[in-house]
C-alpha cells in the first residue's frame, strides 16, 4: 500500500483535507453566493421566486401522457391496458399459488362460494421445514434462530398475516432476483445499453413508492398484483447493480479459460460467469429480500394485506402494543430469511458440489424430510386441529404493557421532553429552515453547478445544474428547500450519533453484534410504529419527524463507518503506535482518515435513507415534497406525484454525484485509489 | 343456531334446483363471481362493509372482502377491480369521489344513513381554563387562546388540525372569524387520536379536529365547539354570517355518508345492487359497535353476528325479491 505522500505532482503534497475546503475558487464562488443572496433580492426578485409564468406545466403533460398511455395507447392487435393487465395475471398465477400454500389453503370457486380442496400447509408444517432449512444451510444455530422467529409468529398470533405477507415476498424475491440478474447480464454484454440503465436504476431506487403507485394501480389493477409491482420496481435495482459489478470482477483467467475451451456465447455467461460471481450474486439476493420487506405497510395500503396492514390498523385505534407486536413480526420474518439467504450464500460459496452419489434418495435427504413432514403434519392435523391452526388459547400478547409503558412517559417526563423538543426545535431547526427557505434558487443552482465542476469536471456541473434547474422549473423550489432542511438535519444528527457509535463498535466484537441487532431491526421495522409513540410525546410536526428519519437513517452512519475502520491496514496502525502515537492521536490522524472514503459512502447512504423516509414523515404533518407526493397519491393525481417524486429522486442525485465525487477525489489524494 | 344454518343451505338448494329447472329466465339472476366490497382501516367501515357483506351472503350473493386504502381505492373502483365501497364520507372523500363519479365507471349507491360530524372538539376538563366553551365566541378571549398555546405558537393558540389532504378550511376559518390561534395540521388521523391520548393522559390542554362516528368520542369526555351553524352561503357569500368581508365564518358542514361502488354493479348483480341501495343504519348504533370493538376489544365478527341476529327483520327487507 502506497503512503499518502505519493501523491500526484500537481498538488500541494501534504494531504491536508482542510487545505481543499479552503482553496480560493471555493472561498471566491462562496463569498459571490452570500452577496447575492444578501443583496441581490432588489435587483432580481426572481431569482429568489421562480416566477410562475415560467414555469413548466410538466404536472400536466405527465397527467395527460398517463391518460393516453391507459385510455388509447395500442400495439395493434391489443392496447397498452389489455398487455399490463397480462402480466398482472401472470404475476397472480404464482402469488394465488404460495397464497393457497400457505393461508388459505386450495380452494374450488370464488370468494364466499369457495369450498375448500386442500388445507393450507398447517404452522407446525412450516416451522419445521424452515428449521430443516436452517440445519442444512447453517447447522443447528442457524436451525433455531430461524424456529425462534416463525414461533414467534404463532406465538403471537400474527401466523395469519405473516403467511399472507410471506406469500407476497415469496413471489417478489424470485421475480426481483432473475429480473436483476437478466438486466445485470444484458447490461454487462452492451455498454450502451448500460448507459441507458443507470440513470433508470437511480430513478427507481430514489423515486418514493408512493409517487408512482396510481399509474400502478390503474396498470395492474387492485390488490396483490400491483403490489408485487411496486416492490419490484424499489427491490430490483440492487440486484442489477451488484450483478454488473460481480460479472465485471470474475477474474480475466476464468474468462480466458472459457474462451480457451470454446465456449458459446451463452454457455461463457451462464456456464461460467454466473456460477463463478455466484458469491456476490447472493449479496443481491440479500438485498431484495430486505427491500421487499420494506414495502410491507405501503403495499398493503393497495390490497396486499398481510402484516401490514395490521400495523396501520393497529395504529388507528392506538392500539401500540399491537402496532409493535405485528412490526416486531415483520423483523422476525425478515432476519429469519436474511440469515437463511446469507447462509446459502456462504454455502454456495465454500461447497462445490461434491460428487453425487447413491440414489434420489439419498442424493435429497432434505427434500424428502420436508415432504414427509408436510404429508404427516396435514394427515395428524386432521385429528389434531391444533396442529393445523395454531390454538388461540396459547397465544401471548403484550395486551395493554407498551401502551402503558408510553402513558407512563407520557405522565411523567413529557414536560421534561417538551423543553428538550423546544430547545433544538427554536434553536436549530426553526432558524435552518428559515435560512433555506430564503436562499435564492438560482444561486443555489449555479453555487451547486460549480461545486459539480471543481468536484468532478463539466459534466457533473451540467448534470447537477440541470437537476436543480428541473426543482426550479416545475414550481416544486420552495418544498424542496423544507425537504433538504429536514434531510441535512436528520443526517447531522444520524451521523452525530452513528459515527461515535460506529468508532465504538468496530474494535468490540461484541458490541458490534448487539449493535448490529438493533440497526436491523431499526431497518425493517416498520417506521409507523414507533411514530404513534413519537407523536404522543413529541406532538406532530418537523422534530418527530426529525425523530423517525434519524432513528432510520443512523444505520448506514454506523455500518459504514465500521467497516471503514476495520479496513484499516493494520500494519499503518502498527506504524502510529511505534512513533508514539497516543490513542486519540491513533483514531484521529490515522484511522478515520484512512476509512474516510467509506465513511463518506456511509454519508451518501444515510442521506438516500433519510429522503426515503419523507413519504413515512408526511404522515405527521410535514409540508416537504413528501407531503406533496402523498397529496398526489390522495388525489390519485399521477402528474403531481411524478414530478413531486421527481424533484425528491434529483435531490438524492445531486446528494450522491456530488459526494462520491468528493470521495473520489479524497481517496486519489490519499493514495487509496 | 345449527337449525337456521340448514334451512338456509336447504332453501338456498331449492333456490338452486328451480333456477336450474326454469329453462327461461324470468328475470336477470346475479352472476356467482364474488363482489368485491372494500375493507379500510378503521373499525365503523368494517362493521358497516362486513354487516352488508353477510346481508348479501344471506341473500345468497358471492362475497369477498379486499383491504384498500380509502382512497387509492377509486382506481379500482373505476376500473372494476373492485366493486362496493361502504363508506364514502362527504367531509373527506367528496373530491375523490365526484372525481371518480364524474367518469362514468363509478356510481353513487345513495346516502348510508349515517351522518358524518366533523368539528373543532375539546376535552371537558378545559372548560375549568377556558369558562365560556363550547361557545366559539370564548376562543377569541386572548386568556383562552393563551390556555390552549405551545412553546411553538404562544401567545396564539394551538389547533390541531386534519391532514391536509382533508381540506376543511380551517386556515380561512380561523381568519374569518378572527381567532388567536395557529393552525397546525396533523399528517393522517393516526397522529391526530395520538395527540389527544396523550394530551387526556396528562389532562393537559388540546383543541383538535374530531371526527363522528368515531371510538374518540366514545372513550374521551368532550364537547364540540359551537360555532355558527353551517349553511351553503356561508362557505360561498362573504357577505354572510359576523364577518362581511370573508366566507367560511360558520362551523364544518354535517354530511352524510355515501356507499359508491362500480357502475357495472347494477347489471352484473341486479339482485345485490338493490340491497346495497336498500342499505341504512344510524349514528347511534354505528358508534355502540364501534364501541364495542374499539373499547371492550370484542371481535368485529362477533359484533356482527350480533347485529345480524338482532335485526333480521330489517336485512331481510333489503334482500326481499
Amino acid at each position: 500500500m502506497s503512503t499518502p505522500t505519493a501523491d500526484s505532482t500537481h498538488r500541494p503534497i501534504a494531504p491536508r483535507l482542510d487545505g481543499a475546503a479552503l482553496s480560493w475558487p471555493w472561498l471566491i464562488a462562496g463569498a459571490a453566493f452570500v452577496l447575492f443572496w444578501r443583496y441581490g433580492q432588489p435587483l432580481a426578485q426572481w431569482a429568489f421566486d421562480y416566477p410562475r409564468g415560467w414555469q413548466v406545466p410538466a404536472q400536466r403533460w405527465i397527467s395527460n401522457a398517463m391518460k393516453w398511455l391507459l385510455d388509447s395507447a395500442s400495439f395493434g392487435l391489443f392496447t397498452f391496458t389489455d398487455l399490463t393487465r397480462f402480466i398482472a395475471r401472470l404475476i397472480d398465477l404464482p402469488y394465488q399459488l404460495a397464497l393457497s400454500l400457505l393461508s388459505t389453503g386450495f380452494l374450488s370457486g370464488q370468494g364466499s362460494g369457495a369450498v375448500e380442496i386442500l388445507p393450507p400447509l398447517s404452522w407446525a408444517a412450516v416451522i419445521a421445514i424452515v428449521t430443516l432449512m436452517g440445519y442444512h444451510a447453517g447447522g443447528r444455530r442457524l436451525a433455531l434462530l430461524v424456529a425462534i422467529c416463525f414461533g414467534f409468529l404463532a406465538i403471537f398470533g400474527q401466523w395469519n398475516s405473516a403467511m399472507v405477507t410471506l406469500a407476497s415476498i415469496l413471489v417478489a424475491v424470485p421475480l426481483g432476483v432473475v429480473g436483476g440478474l437478466l438486466l445485470g447480464i444484458l447490461a454487462y454484454r452492451y455498454p450502451r445499453f448500460e448507459r441507458a440503465l443507470t440513470p433508470l436504476l437511480d430513478l427507481m431506487q430514489t423515486i418514493p413508492v408512493f409517487a408512482y403507485l396510481v399509474p400502478i394501480l390503474f396498470m395492474f389493477g387492485f390488490g396483490p398484483t400491483a403490489a408485487v409491482v411496486a416492490t419490484l420496481i424499489y427491490a430490483m435495482p440492487p440486484m442489477t447493480r451488484i450483478t454488473i459489478l460481480a460479472l465485471r470482477s470474475v477474474p480475466s483467467e476464468i474468462l480466458e479459460l472459457g474462451k480457451m475451451i470454446g465456449c458459446t456465447r451463452r454457455q461463457m455467461t451462464w456456464r461460467v460467469l454466473v456460477p463463478s460471481a455466484k458469491d456476490s450474486l447472493m449479496v443481491g439476493v440479500n438485498q431484495v429480500i430486505m427491500l421487499s420487506l420494506n414495502m410491507v405497510i405501503i403495499a398493503s395500503m393497495i390490497g396486499a394485506g398481510g402484516l401490514g396492514f395490521d400495523v396501520l390498523a393497529a395504529l388507528r385505534r392506538l392500539d401500540i402494543g399491537a402496532g409493535l407486536e405485528a412490526g416486531m413480526a415483520i423483523v422476525a420474518l425478515a432476519v429469519a430469511l436474511d440469515r437463511l439467504s446469507q447462509a446459502y450464500a456462504i454455502k454456495a460459496g465454500s461447497e462445490r458440489s461434491a460428487a453425487q452419489a447413491g440414489n434420489f434418495l439419498q442424493r435429497h435427504p432434505y427434500t424428502f424430510a420436508a415432504l414427509a413432514i408436510v404429508i404427516v403434519t396435514a394427515v395428524v392435523g386432521l385429528a389434531v386441529p391444533a396442529l393445523q391452526h395454531y390454538p388461540e388459547s396459547l397465544e401471548v400478547s403484550t395486551g395493554g404493557f407498551f401502551d402503558e409503558v408510553v402513558r407512563w412517559i407520557n405522565v411523567n417526563f413529557f414536560d421534561t421532553l417538551e423543553g428538550l423538543k423546544n430547545l433544538v426545535l427554536l434553536n436549530v431547526l426553526v432558524p435552518l429552515k428559515r435560512l433555506l427557505g430564503g436562499l435564492p434558487w438560482l444561486g443555489v443552482t449555479l453555487f451547486l453547478a460549480f461545486a459539480g465542476w471543481r468536484l468532478g469536471g463539466a459534466k457533473l456541473a451540467a448534470l447537477v445544474g440541470a437537476l436543480a434547474f428541473f426543482i426550479a422549473a416545475t414550481g416544486q423550489w420552495e418544498k424542496a428547500t423544507i425537504t433538504v432542511y429536514l434531510c441535512g438535519i436528520s443526517v447531522i444528527f444520524a451521523s452525530l450519533i452513528g459515527i461515535p457509535i460506529g468508532i465504538a463498535a468496530a474494535e468490540r466484537t461484541r458490541l458490534w453484534k448487539w449493535v448490529q441487532v438493533v440497526i436491523d431491526t431499526l431497518q425493517t421495522l416498520p417506521s409507523f410504529v414507533y411514530l404513534m409513540p413519537a407523536v404522543m410525546l413529541f406532538r406532530v410536526g418537523d422534530f418527530t419527524a426529525l425523530i423517525a428519519i434519524v432513528a432510520y437513517a443512523v444505520a448506514p452512519a454506523i455500518r459504514y463507518t465500521v467497516l471503514g475502520l476495520q479496513k484499516v491496514d493494520p500494519r499503518l496502525i502498527e506504524a502510529g503506535r511505534a512513533m508514539g502515537c497516543t490513542p486519540w492521536q491513533l483514531l484521529t490522524k490515522i484511522k478515520l482518515k484512512l476509512a474516510l472514503p467509506e465513511i463518506m459512502l456511509g454519508l451518501n447512504q444515510t442521506i438516500m435513507f433519510a429522503l426515503s423516509m419523507l413519504v413515512i414523515t408526511a404522515l405527521v404533518g410535514t409540508r416537504d415534497l413528501g407531503q406533496e407526493v402523498y397529496i398526489a397519491l390522495t388525489k390519485a393525481d399521477t402528474g403531481r406525484g411524478i414530478v413531486a417524486g421527481l424533484a425528491v429522486a434529483f435531490i438524492a442525485i445531486i446528494a450522491d454525484r456530488l459526494i462520491s465525487a468528493g470521495a473520489a477525489r479524497i481517496k486519489q489524494r490519499l493514495g487509496l485509489a | 343456531m345449527f337449525s337456521r344454518i340448514r334451512m338456509t343451505t336447504t332453501a338456498l338448494g331449492a333456490l338452486a334446483l328451480g333456477a336450474s329447472l326454469s329453462m327461461t329466465p324470468v328475470m336477470a339472476q346475479d352472476s356467482t363471481d364474488p363482489i368485491k366490497l372494500t375493507l379500510h382501516d378503521w373499525t365503523g367501515q368494517l362493521i358497516t362493509t362486513q354487516i352488508m357483506g353477510e346481508v348479501l351472503k344471506k341473500a345468497g350473493d358471492n362475497v369477498e372482502y379486499v383491504q384498500a386504502d380509502y382512497l387509492a381505492q377509486f382506481a379500482g373502483l373505476e376500473s372494476g377491480d373492485l366493486h362496493v365501497a361502504m363508506e364514502m364520507w362527504e367531509t373527506t372523500g367528496r373530491d375523490a369521489m365526484d372525481a371518480a363519479t364524474a367518469t362514468g365507471k363509478v356510481e353513487n349507491f345513495g346516502p348510508t344513513g349515517m351522518k358524518a360530524k366533523e368539528e373543532w372538539w375539546f376535552p371537558e376538563y378545559m372548560k375549568e381554563k377556558c369558562p365560556g366553551l363550547p361557545n366559539w365566541e370564548a376562543l377569541k378571549d386572548e386568556k383562552c387562546a393563551e390556555a390552549f398555546s405551545t412553546a411553538e405558537t404562544a401567545p396564539k393558540g394551538r389547533y390541531l388540525g386534519g391532514p391536509v389532504t382533508w381540506g376543511g378550511f380551517d386556515d380561512e376559518r380561523v381568519e374569518a372569524l378572527d381567532l388567536p390561534f395557529e393552525v397546525i395540521h396533523a399528517g393522517t388521523d393516526a397522529a391526530l387520536f395520538a395527540e389527544l391520548e396523550s394530551a387526556y393522559q396528562r389532562q393537559a390542554p388540546i383543541l383538535l379536529w374530531i371526527y363522528a362516528p368515531h371510538w374518540a368520542t366514545a372513550k374521551y369526555k368532550g364537547e364540540w365547539v359551537e360555532f355558527p351553524e353551517y349553511t351553503k352561503e356561508c362557505y360561498t357569500d362573504p357577505a354572510w354570517g359576523s364577518n362581511p368581508d370573508m366566507a367560511y365564518d360558520c362551523g364544518k358542514p354535517f354530511g352524510e355518508i355515501w356507499k359508491v361502488g362500480w357502475a357495472g354493479v347494477k347489471d352484473k348483480w341486479p339482485d345485490a345492487y338493490k340491497a346495497i341501495k336498500a342499505f341504512t343504519i344510524d349514528n347511534d348504533e354505528m358508534g355502540q359497535m364501534i364501541t364495542k370493538v374499539d373499547l371492550d376489544g370484542k371481535k368485529v365478527e362477533d359484533v356482527v353476528a350480533e347485529w345480524m341476529g338482532a335485526n333480521e327483520a330489517r336485512w331481510s327487507e333489503w334482500i326481499k325479491k
